[in-house]
Formats: C-alpha cells, sequence, structure tokens
C-alpha cells in the first residue's frame, strides 16, 4: 500500500498514510467491537435478569444506546481530584488501552490476515495483556483516594496470581502443536471440528476451562471483577474516573475480554477453521483467484469473530449469573484450585502426547500433516535469513511440521 | 521509491524513547513515577528487540521485566507506603557511588563499541521478505539440541555445542535457592512461646 500511495504522494508521507491505515482497521476491530459489546451487554444482562435492557432510545433494539453514551462520555466533565499525581493519572488509561490494543497485533484473523506474523505470538499475546493491569495498578495509584489504592491492590494481587494458571493452561496447546505460532496451530486444527484441541484428550478438555476461568479473572470480569467491586469499594480504580479516561479503561476491558476469548479460539477451537471444513471441501481454502481466496478467507475470520463473539457472550452470560467472589475467595479459586488443576492437566496432557493415545482428533482423519500450511519454514530451512526466497506467505507448501533431529 | 531505512529510524525511535526515560528515572524521586519510567524505558528496549528480530527475547523481556518485576515493585510500594506519595531523597554520596559504577559501565560499553572494527551497515534489500526469525532454534537448543549446529564437521567441537540445557537447569536451580534464602530470611525472627503477647 506504501508503494501505491507513493506514486503520488511524498515517500514518508506515504509511509504515514499506510501505516494509519492499518492501524485504524485494526482500532476500529477495538472500538467498534466495545460499541457492540456494550449494547450486547445491557441486552444480555436484561434477559438473563428478566429486564428489558435499552429499547426506547433510538434505533431497533435500542441499539443507539451505546452511541448516546459515547456522546455523554465524550461531553462529561474531565474531572481529577485535588490529592492526584497528574501525570500518572492521565497515563494510566492510554497504557490500559495501548496494552490491550497491542495484543492484537499479533492475533491472526484468518490465514493470512495478521497485522503482525510473530513467530512467538502466544507468548506475545500473553505478555503483552498482563501489561493491561499497569495502568489499573497506576490509575488507582494516582487517584489519591483510599478506595482505588484498595481496588488497585486487589488487582495486582488477582492478576499476579492469576497469570500462572492462566500460563500453565496455554503452554497445553503449545505443547500438542510444537509451535508458539498461533497461524500454525490454527492451521494445524483445520478439518472437522473433532480435530480442535479442545477435543484432543481428557486433559485439554478441562485444560479449556481452567483457561476461560483464568482469563476472565485476568480481564478482571465479573465474578472477579474486585478491582472495582461497587458494592464496598465504591467504584474500585475507578473511582475518580470520568468522562473519556474512564470509557478508555472500558475499551480495554472489552478488547482484551475479545483477545482472551480470541485466543481461546485459536488455541483450542480451531480458529478460523469451522466445525465443518467447508472452504477445504469446496476445495477454495487455497484458490489461485484472489477474490475466491478472499471469500474463503473471509468465511474463515468469520468463524475466528463468531468464536470470540461466543466467548465474550459467555462471560457476559457468567458475569450476569454469578456473584462476585471475596478477595480471599478469588485467592483461594486460584491457588488452590486453578493453579493445581492445570498442573496436572499440563502433565497428563503431556503424558497422553508422549504416550500417543489414541486422541478424538484422530476419529476423522484430518488432512495429511505435510499439507499443514506453515509459512515460516520458508526462510528457516536456508540457514542464512539474507539468502532466503521471497515466497508469499499463502502459497507455500510445506513438508511435515515436527522438525527431525537428525 | 526512494528507500527510507525504517530501520536506523525505529532504531533511533526507540533508542531515544529508552535513552530518555532511563534518564527519567535516574533523575526523578518519586517512586511510581519512576516505576512508569521504567516501563517506558523497558518496553523500548523490547522494541528493540523486536526490531533486530528477537521476538521471543523482546515477549520475555515485556513479561517478565515490565509484568512481573515492575508490578510487584508498585505492589510493594502500595503495600508499604507510609504516606501518598512517596518520594526518596537520594544523597550525594549514593549519587557519587552511583555514578562511580554507572560510569565505569559506559566505560566499557563505549570502548567495546568503539573497538568494533567496522559496522556492519543495514543491508536494505529490494523487495526483501519480511525478516522471518523463528524461535524455533533457540527452544530446540534450550532443550539440549543445537539445530544449527548440525553441520559441524569437527567432532570435539560439535560436543561442546550440546545445547543450553545445562546451564538453564543451574540458573533455574539458582532461583529456587533464591526463593527459599528469601523464605528463610522473611520468617519470623523469634519463636512465640503460647502464653507470650504479640507486641503490636
Amino acid at each position: 500500500m506504501a508503494e501505491f500511495f507513493d506514486q503520488y504522494l511524498w515517500t514518508w508521507l506515504a509511509y504515514l498514510l499506510a501505516a494509519l491505515v492499518h492501524a485504524t482497521l485494526l482500532i476500529n476491530v477495538v472500538a467498534v467491537g466495545a460499541l457492540i459489546f456494550i449494547w450486547m451487554e445491557r441486552k444480555v444482562a436484561g434477559r438473563i435478569q428478566d429486564r428489558l435492557g435499552p429499547t426506547r432510545v433510538g434505533g431497533k433494539f435500542g441499539w443507539l444506546q451505546t452511541l448516546a453514551d459515547g456522546i455523554k462520555l465524550i461531553a462529561k466533565e474531565d474531572l481529577m481530584p485535588a490529592g492526584a499525581d497528574p501525570l500518572l493519572f492521565r497515563a494510566a488509561p492510554y497504557i490500559s488501552f495501548c496494552a490491550s490494543f497491542c495484543a492484537y497485533l499479533a492475533l491472526p484473523f484468518a490465514f493470512g490476515w495478521w497485522a503482525l506474523s510473530v513467530n512467538t505470538a502466544v507468548f506475545f499475546i500473553v505478555a503483552v495483556i498482563g501489561l493491561e493491569v499497569f495502568g489499573v495498578i497506576l490509575g488507582g495509584y494516582a487517584s489519591g483516594s483510599k478506595w482505588s489504592l484498595f481496588g488497585a491492590m486487589r488487582e495486582a494481587a488477582q492478576v499476579v496470581s492469576y497469570e500462572v494458571p492462566l500460563g500453565l493452561c496455554v503452554v497445553v496447546p503449545v505443547l500438542i502443536a510444537g509451535t508458539m505460532d498461533l497461524v500454525t496451530i490454527g492451521e494445524m486444527q483445520s478439518g472437522w471440528f473433532t480435530n480442535w484441541y479442545v477435543l484432543h484428550d481428557p486433559f485439554t478438555f478441562i485444560t479449556f476451562w481452567v483457561y476461560f476461568t483464568c482469563a476472565v479473572a485476568s480481564v478482571n470480569r465479573a465474578p472477579f471483577d474486585l478491582a472495582e467491586a461497587e458494592s464496598e469499594l465504591v467504584a474500585g480504580f475507578l473511582t475518580e474516573y470520568s468522562g473519556l479516561r474512564w470509557s478508555y479503561f472500558f475499551m480495554a476491558e472489552y478488547s482484551s475480554m475479545f483477545v482472551v476469548s480470541g485466543l481461546a479460539s485459536i488455541l483450542f477451537c480451531g480458529g478460523w477453521n469451522g466445525p465443518i471444513p467447508l472452504t477445504h471441501m469446496l476445495g477454495i481454502a487455497d484458490s489461485s483467484n484472489p477474490v475466491v481466496h478472499y471469500l474463503a478467507n473471509l468465511l474463515g475470520c468469520l468463524n475466528l469473530l463468531g468464536k470470540a463473539v461466543f466467548g465474550v457472550t459467555f462471560m457476559m452470560w457468567v458475569r450476569w449469573t454469578l456473584p462476585r467472589l471475596r478477595i480471599d475467595q478469588v485467592m483461594t479459586t486460584c491457588l488452590k484450585y486453578c493453579t493445581p488443576i492445570a498442573a496436572v492437566m499440563f502433565v497428563g496432557a503431556t503424558g497422553w502426547k508422549y504416550l500417543q493415545l489414541p486422541s478424538l482428533n484422530g476419529l476423522v482423519p484430518r488432512r495429511p500433516m505435510g499439507e499443514v500450511r506453515e509459512y515460516w519454514l520458508a526462510s528457516d530451512q536456508g540457514g542464512s535469513m539474507k539468502s532466503a526466497p521471497a515466497i508469499p506467505p499463502a502459497t507455500v507448501r510445506r513438508r511435515p511440521v515436527h522438525m527431525e533431529v537428525r | 521509491m526512494a528507500p527510507i531505512n525504517w530501520h536506523t529510524f525505529y532504531f533511533l525511535l526507540f533508542a531515544l524513547t529508552a535513552g530518555v526515560f532511563a534518564v527519567a528515572v535516574a533523575v526523578t524521586s518519586n517512586v511510581v513515577r519512576m516505576a512508569f519510567y521504567l516501563v517506558l524505558c523497558l518496553s523500548a528496549t523490547a522494541g528493540l528487540f523486536f526490531l533486530a528480530g528477537a521476538d521471543f527475547v523482546g515477549a520475555m523481556q515485556i513479561m517478565i521485566y515490565v509484568g512481573g518485576t515492575l508490578v510487584l515493585l508498585i505492589f510493594g510500594v502500595m503495600l508499604t507506603a507510609q504516606g501518598p506519595f512517596i518520594s526518596m531523597k537520594t544523597r550525594s554520596g549514593e549519587w557519587v557511588l552511583g555514578l562511580l559504577a554507572g560510569g565505569s559501565l559506559l566505560a566499557i560499553l563505549i570502548s567495546a563499541a568503539v573497538g568494533v572494527r567496522a559496522w556492519r551497515p543495514v543491508e536494505l534489500e529490494e523487495h526483501s521478505p519480511q525478516a522471518r526469525v523463528t524461535a524455533s532454534r533457540l527452544g530446540m537448543g534450550l532443550l539440549g539440541a543445537r539445530v544449527d549446529q548440525l553441520d559441524q564437521s569437527d567432532k570435539t567441537l560439535r560436543a561442546g555445542m550440546s545445547g543450553y540445557l545445562f546451564p538453564f537447569e543451574i540458573i533455574s536451580v539458582h532461583l529456587l535457592v533464591v526463593l527459599i534464602g528469601a523464605a528463610y530470611l522473611a520468617r519470623p525472627k523469634k519463636r512465640m512461646r503460647p502464653g507470650e503477647e504479640t507486641q503490636a
């Protein structure tokens, strides 16, 4: 795209424009996503708790409610407590938002649709999501209010503890796939839904649920939203925030909900591969026709988005069903249940893979391993990186995934 | 298209960010602000790693230092803070010591950097594929197999390139020892007798 703009503009402006287009695309996933999720949260809450949710604000089913909210938040007076640390108070929402936005950089949406193909994408996403808590802690501390401080301290304790089982759960699919590359992990689960890692063996099935529990806790959603427990702490770390800054925190929350759900769907539920391999059956997945290829990718993208949205909806369902835990119960859940279960599941899944026990993944024969589209081996074979041939990612056919060590 | 050396551009950007905020860490006296600057500084360093194609090390940097150590640091500050915002007073003696230690490190680094015969300039390739550096070799190396050294013809040399499993394990055990030591140091110094009152 930069080349295209470069024909008409200065080079630096061309690059800037191209970068802006890409960034805008990604930011819109976050912003529009948050817009829809907030509306959805109201509707879901309304259904579950037997109330109506937005109806009359405007539009069908009250979808203009979030827009009205947005206008209100922009127009609202921006307050800062006199005792606050001005720099940190201002910076905290942006840290949270940037951290959860950065995770989208490495999240593939379909085969070939990613912003950055990081070789260790799983690790990158887990690391970056962990940064979101930093904004919350700084915001809570810098507010100069005891409620905020309490909320921040709870958040810090909670997130630091929940990173442990979360990391253990994430390692399981990585171990089965033998790579940390999200694209390869997703591609290795192509085929029927029986190929998904959640059905690989009983251990991965339980791992999935432990992962989801820890993910809910790490994105700070009810029943683990101790940091903003409004019944005890006014609004926790959000107490002193209002207006646009407050909404940045909320966008960060919703976008990281989406990221952890998307990560779950790629790691455990096949990612962009639907339950029925429609594109492979029709033979359009690897079509050389760009339009058909685009359509196949679009279908894959919709698959991934659908799964991720389902995950987010599931989180809403949990939120409006379960009561909030006490802080000691949150810690107990993490340290006495999630971590040991995750550790046992890790050992179990390792053993299952090592002993090559029968797995549901073998129920429907998957495509031969050599067919797994792997795009990175191309430059890895040559040894010298500089001499690697320029092969467009989507057209490369690969040999088996498992590297042979002579 | 006039080539813009984006590699150099981003290198300067990240390096400048890291440098400026490193100075800010040293200058400011508010501990939590210090941690905030340190976050930016370390993230910029992680950016440098990403720029060099070392995704794994970059992500590691973010995960361990920014996500782990600094969160714990702020957590510690919040737990132990007496007043609302702590500020650290640096005595002049500490300045001298710090300058001495930092200056000597800087001298070593500068002498090492100047001592390099010729810096290889960044080669710009037309239509080069995005530099694909994978962490697989590193991972295999940590497991004890240097896949990049399989072609080593010299038998004696190959024996020495059996991977990083041993140092990795030593570091792990070292960390375990540190953890146990910390727990030992932090234990209650005196056993409380049943009848004795706790001194608040």
